[in-house]
C-alpha cells in the first residue's frame, strides 16, 4: 500500500507521478492538505462521495469520522492513525499516507462484507452458546417447575424483552410463567382463553407456528403481557413447545414497540430453542412422574425411625448401597408389645439380591411378619409359617433373619434371640466383653423344612445386643485396600462400645464400616442395637418430653 | 419467638453442667439441665447454641487432649443429640405454624459429624423455616435426588474435615445446576470460609446465627445459577493430575510407606497389631489430606492438619517428629509430583516448628 516511496521521476508525463497511482487505485483515495481542503480524489472516491470535488472542505463532503481523523493528523503533524467508519450502509478502514508534498492521502479500504460476516458469526456463536447453556440448564432441571423457570429466564435474557410460557391445555391448569429481561420469573394463573392470542390455540395443540407478521401486537389481551412490561408491545412471536409426542405448551416472545421486530432468522432460532425446551419439559415430566411413584412406593419400604419402646432403647441405622436406590434388600422393623410387660419384636433381615425386585420381596416379608405377630411368642413357629408363605409365592428369593423379642424386667432387658441363617447377634457387656449369641437356624424361603434354635439373653444397664447384616462385615477396603471388614474387626470395635447408648453404637458401627469401605461402594448395611437403659429416673421434664415425643 | 437476650454467664454455667452430665453418659441429667433451663425462661435458640453447642465442642477438645476416649465422645454426641430431640418436642407444638423458605440441611458425603448440622437445622426451624435435615454422610447422588424431589430454596452443606471438600465441590456444582443455591458451613471450609469461596458456594457462615442471616439474604433475592461448569473450571491446577493420581493410589502409597517405615522409625518394631493398624490408618489420613491440599492447591490446609495431628499424637505420648519419616517417605514415592513434594516439604517445616515448641 505504501506508494510514497515510488520515485516520481519513474512516471514521466505526469505532474504528480503518485497521483496517477491514486487515480488507478481500485479503492477510493482522497488527498487533502493540512488545512482540510480536498486536493484530489480518484474515480472510486468520486463514486463514493458524488458531491465531493477538489477545493471543497473535507468536513463538508466527507463523513465526520474521517474529517475528525484528518484534523487530528494535521494537528499532530504526523501521518495519522488508521480509522474505521461507515459511509452510508458500507464501512471502510481509512489508512492515511503522507504525500511528498506533505499532504495526506486517505486510502479507503472497504470491509463491509467482512464486518457483516463477523457480525453474523458472532451472532451465531452467541446462539450456539445459548443452545449449549440451554441444554446444560435443561438437562440439570429434572422438575417441570424448574424447567419452565429456566426456559423463561433464558428466553427473556436472549430472545426477547419479555416471555410468557403457557403450559399445554391438556395438563391440569398450571399457572403461566412470566419473565422480563433482567427481572425475576414469576407465575400467575391466566384466563383459559387462548383464542385471544392469534396462533396460541394452534401452538398449544402442537400445530406449526404462526408467523409473527400475522400477529397484531396491539390486539394482545392484557393477561398475555407481564404486569411490569413498560411501553407498548412492538412484536410478538408465538411458538409451540413440542414435547415427546404431545405438546408441552407455548412460548410467547414479546419485544417493545420501539425496537426492531423479529427477523425470519429470529423466528427460526426461537423455534429451535423452543424445541429443546419442549423436549426437556417432557423428560422432566416423565422423571417427576416416576419419582413420585418411587416416593410413594419407598415411603412404605423405608426402615422406621426408632428410639425407645417400653423402656427398652432400640436404635437402627440403614445405609443402602450407593448404586441402588434408597431401598434395598436389608430391612428392620420393631413391633412394640401391647404394654410394658409384653415383649416387643425386633426383626432384622436380608433378602438375597439387590434393587427394586429385592425391595419388593422385602416389602412382602415385612407385611407377612406383621400378620404373623400373634405367634411371635414362638420364634420357630413364626419362621415356619413365614417360610411356608414365602415358598408359595412366585419369587425365588430367600432371606436371612434375626428375631429378637425384648421386654424390660426391672433394670434388665430380657431377650429371646433367633437367627435364621443370619450372622448371630453380638452382645456387648458393660465391661467391653463381646459375646456371640449362640443361636443358629436355616434361611427362609429356600427349603420346606426350617430349623432354628432360640436363645435367651439378659442385658444389664448399658449393655447392648447388636443385630447386623453382612453388608457390614463384608465391606471391602481398609487402609491398605481390598480387605474385608470382617467379624473380628466388628467385635473389636464393639468392645469399645460398652456403656454407650444404642444410637451411638449404631452410628459407630455404621461409621467404621463406611469409612472402611471408603470410596468403594458397599452392599446395603443395616444395624440395630437393643440396649438396657442406664438406671436413674428421668426427671419430670424429661418424662414429659418423652411422652410428647411418643404422642407425635 | 422472643429474642430474649441470653446471659452469657448463665449459659456458660449451664453448658458446664450439661458437659458434666454428658461426660458421665447420664442422659436424664443432661436433658434435665437443658429442659428445666428452658422452662425457667431460657430462649430455645440460646439453649441450642449457647448451652448444647459449647458442650459438644468440649467433647471434641477433650477427645483431642486425650482426656476422654473416642467411645465417650460418641456417647456424648448421642446424648447431646437426644437432648436436642427432647428440646425440639418441648414447648408449644409448632408443627402447624406457617413456614417460609425451605432449606435442606445435609452433611457432605463421608462426613459423620452431624451435630453441628443438626443444631443449624433446629435453629432454622425455630426461626420459622421449613427444614429437611438429612443427617450425616449423604452421598452426592442421594442429595441431588432429594433436591430434585423437594426443590428447596437453599442447601446448607456441612463439613468438618477438609478431605471431604472434593465431594462438597461436586455437591455444590450439582446443587447449583439444579437451581438450588448452596450455603457452606463447618471447619472443613477453612479459616474465614476461604474454601467455600474457592468451591463456588453462594454463601458461607461460621455459625448457626450467621447462617440464619445469610439464608435471609439468599431468600431475599432471585437465584441465578452460575453458568455450566465443572471442577476444573473452578480449580484449573487440577489439570496437572496430581490430585487425581495421589487420590487414586492412596492405598498403594500407604502400603509402600508402611513397608519402608520400620527402617526409619525403629520404635515400630515393637508395635502390636492395633498400633500397626492405627499407623496404617494415620498414613491413609495423611495421604487423604495431601489429596485435599492438592485439590485446593493450598499449603495451609496441609500444614494445619500436620500441626493438628502432631498435637493429637503428643497428647497420646507419641512425639510429633515421628510423623517426619512418613512425610519423607511419601515425598520419595511422589518425586514426579512437584506440587505434592512442595506440600510435603511445607508439612515437614510445620512439624519442625511444633517439635521446636516442645511437642
Amino acid at each position: 500500500m505504501d506508494v510514497t516511496g515510488v520515485p516520481s521521476k519513474d512516471r514521466p508525463g505526469q505532474e504528480r507521478a503518485a497521483g496517477a497511482l491514486w487515480q488507478a487505485a481500485p479503492c477510493p483515495v482522497v488527498v487533502a492538505d493540512a488545512g482540510g481542503r480536498v486536493l484530489e480524489l480518484n474515480e472510486a472516491a468520486a463514486r463514493l462521495f458524488p458531491r465531493a470535488e477538489p477545493g471543497a472542505s473535507l468536513g463538508a463532503m466527507m463523513p465526520g469520522w474521517l474529517a475528525e481523523a484528518h484534523r487530528t493528523a494535521a494537528a499532530s503533524g504526523a501521518e495519522g492513525e488508521p480509522v474505521w467508519g461507515r459511509v452510508g450502509e458500507r464501512s471502510f478502514d481509512a489508512l492515511p499516507t503522507r504525500t511528498p508534498d506533505g499532504d495526506t492521502a486517505w486510502w479507503l479500504v472497504e470491509d463491509t462484507d467482512r464486518r457483516q460476516a463477523e457480525i453474523a458469526l458472532s451472532r451465531e456463536r452467541g446462539r450456539t452458546a445459548l443452545l449449549a447453556d440451554e441444554s446444560y440448564a435443561m438437562l440439570s432441571a429434572l422438575t417441570v417447575d424448574r424447567c419452565l423457570e429456566v426456559t423463561a429466564r433464558l428466553a427473556a435474557e436472549h430472545l426477547a424483552d419479555a416471555v410468557v410460557i403457557l403450559p399445554a391445555a391438556s395438563r391440569q391448569r398450571l399457572p403461566a410463567v412470566f419473565a422480563l429481561r433482567g427481572g425475576t420469573v414469576h407465575r400467575r394463573t391466566v384466563p383459559d382463553d387462548s383464542a385471544e392470542v392469534p396462533g396460541l390455540t394452534e401452538a398449544l395443540q402442537g400445530f406449526p407456528p404462526t408467523s409473527s407478521r400475522w400477529i397484531d401486537p396491539g390486539g394482545l389481551p392484557s393477561w398475555a403481557v407481564p404486569e411490569e412490561f413498560d411501553g407498548p408491545v412492538g412484536a410478538v412471536v408465538v411458538t409451540p413447545l413440542p414435547g415427546h409426542g404431545i405438546p408441552e405448551g407455548a412460548l410467547i416472545l414479546l419485544r417493545r414497540g420501539d425496537e426492531s421486530g423479529f427477523s425470519r432468522n429470529d423466528e427460526v432460532f426461537a423455534r429451535l430453542f423452543a424445541a429443546r425446551a419442549g423436549a426437556a419439559l417432557s423428560a422432566a415430566r416423565a422423571y417427576a412422574e416416576r419419582t413420585e411413584v418411587m416416593t410413594i412406593l419407598t415411603r412404605e419400604m423405608l426402615p422406621p425411625q426408632l428410639h425407645r419402646v417400653h423402656r427398652v432403647d432400640i436404635a437402627g441405622g440403614y445405609r443402602a448401597s450407593v448404586r441402588s436406590e434408597l431401598i434395598g434388600g436389608d430391612f428392620y422393623d420393631v413391633h412394640p408389645g401391647e404394654d410394658e410387660g409384653a415383649e416387643s419384636l425386633v426383626i432384622l433381615g436380608d433378602v438375597c439380591g439387590k434393587g427394586l425386585e429385592a425391595a419388593v420381596t422385602t416389602f412382602k416379608i415385612r407385611n407377612m411378619l406383621r400378620a404373623l405377630l400373634p405367634v411371635a411368642g414362638d420364634h420357630y413357629r413364626l419362621l415356619s409359617l413365614l417360610n411356608a408363605a414365602l415358598l408359595t409365592t412366585e419369587s425365588t428369593r430367600f432371606a436371612t433373619l434375626v428375631l429378637a423379642s425384648a421386654v424390660r424386667d426391672g433394670d434388665r432387658v430380657r431377650l429371646r434371640l433367633t437367627s435364621a441363617g443370619h450372622p448371630p447377634p453380638l452382645i456387648v457387656r458393660s465391661g467391653g466383653v463381646v459375646e456371640e449369641a449362640p443361636t443358629r437356624g436355616s434361611l427362609i424361603g429356600a427349603m420346606t423344612d426350617v430349623h432354628a434354635t432360640t436363645v435367651r439373653v439378659d442385658l444389664g444397664p448399658g449393655e447392648t445386643c447388636v443385630l447386623y447384616t453382612d453388608g457390614i462385615t463384608e465391606a471391602r477396603g481398609g487402609p491398605l485396600g481390598d480387605v474385608m471388614f470382617g467379624e473380628e474387626r466388628l467385635k473389636d470395635a464393639l468392645s469399645e462400645c460398652g456403656g454407650m447408648p444404642a444410637e451411638a453404637v449404631v452410628e459407630r458401627v455404621q461409621m467404621l464400616a463406611a469409612e472402611w469401605a471408603g470410596n468403594r461402594d458397599h452392599d446395603d448395611m443395616a444395624v440395630v442395637a437393643i440396649s438396657g437403659p442406664h438406671t436413674g429416673s428421668p426427671t419430670a421434664a424429661v418424662r414429659r418430653a418423652n411422652d410428647e415425643e411418643i404422642r407425635r | 419467638m422472643t429474642a430474649s437476650k441470653s446471659d452469657p454467664v448463665r449459659t456458660q454455667a449451664l453448658s458446664a453442667r450439661l458437659w458434666d452430665a454428658v461426660r458421665e453418659g447420664d442422659e436424664y441429667a443432661a436433658a434435665d439441665v437443658v429442659l428445666s433451663a428452658v422452662d425457667a425462661g431460657l430462649d430455645a435458640e440460646s439453649a441450642l447454641l449457647d448451652v448444647i453447642a459449647p458442650a459438644q465442642a468440649k467433647a471434641g477438645t477433650e477427645w483431642a487432649a486425650n482426656r476422654i476416649s473416642v467411645t465417650q465422645e460418641h456417647t456424648a454426641t448421642a446424648i447431646n443429640d437426644r437432648v436436642i430431640a427432647a428440646l425440639a418436642h418441648h414447648g408449644p407444638d409448632e408443627t402447624r405454624r406457617p413456614r417460609r423458605g425451605r432449606v435442606t440441611v445435609a452433611c457432605v458425603e463421608g462426613e459423620w459429624h452431624a451435630l453441628p448440622a443438626r443444631l443449624l437445622a433446629e435453629t432454622l426451624r425455630l426461626r420459622g423455616r421449613w427444614v429437611d435435615f438429612l443427617g450425616a454422610h449423604v452421598p452426592v447422588p442421594n442429595l441431588i435426588d432429594h433436591l430434585h424431589r423437594t426443590r428447596p430454596d437453599t442447601l446448607a452443606l456441612s463439613s468438618s474435615i477438609p478431605i471431604r471438600l472434593p465431594a462438597a465441590h461436586a455437591a455444590i456444582i450439582a446443587s447449583q445446576a439444579a437451581g438450588v443455591p448452596v450455603m457452606a458451613g463447618g471447619a472443613a471450609f477453612g479459616p474465614g470460609g476461604r474454601y467455600a469461596d474457592r468451591l463456588g458456594a453462594d454463601a458461607w457462615a461460621p455459625d448457626a446465627r450467621t447462617a440464619a442471616v445469610r439464608l435471609e439474604e439468599i431468600l431475599a433475592r432471585p437465584y441465578v445459577p452460575p453458568p455450566a461448569h465443572e471442577p476444573l473450571n473452578d480449580l484449573p491446577h487440577l489439570a496437572d493430575q496430581e490430585y487425581t493420581l495421589v487420590t487414586r493410589t492412596t492405598h498403594r502409597l500407604a502400603t509402600a510407606v508402611l513397608a519402608a517405615l520400620p527402617e526409619r522409625l525403629p520404635a515400630m518394631a515393637g508395635y502390636n497389631d492395633r498400633q500397626r493398624r492405627h499407623t496404617a490408618e494415620d498414613l491413609v489420613y495423611v495421604t487423604e489430606f495431601l489429596g485435599a491440599a492438592l485439590y485446593l492447591d493450598d499449603a495451609g490446609l496441609f500444614t494445619r492438619f500436620i500441626t493438628w495431628t502432631a498435637g493429637i499424637l503428643a497428647a497420646r505420648g507419641v512425639p510429633a517428629h515421628s510423623l517426619a519419616p512418613a512425610l519423607d517417605l511419601l515425598a520419595e514415592q511422589l518425586t514426579d509430583f512437584p506440587r505434592a513434594v512442595a506440600l510435603l516439604r511445607d508439612g515437614h517445616t510445620a512439624l519442625q516448628a511444633v517439635s521446636a515448641a516442645g511437642w
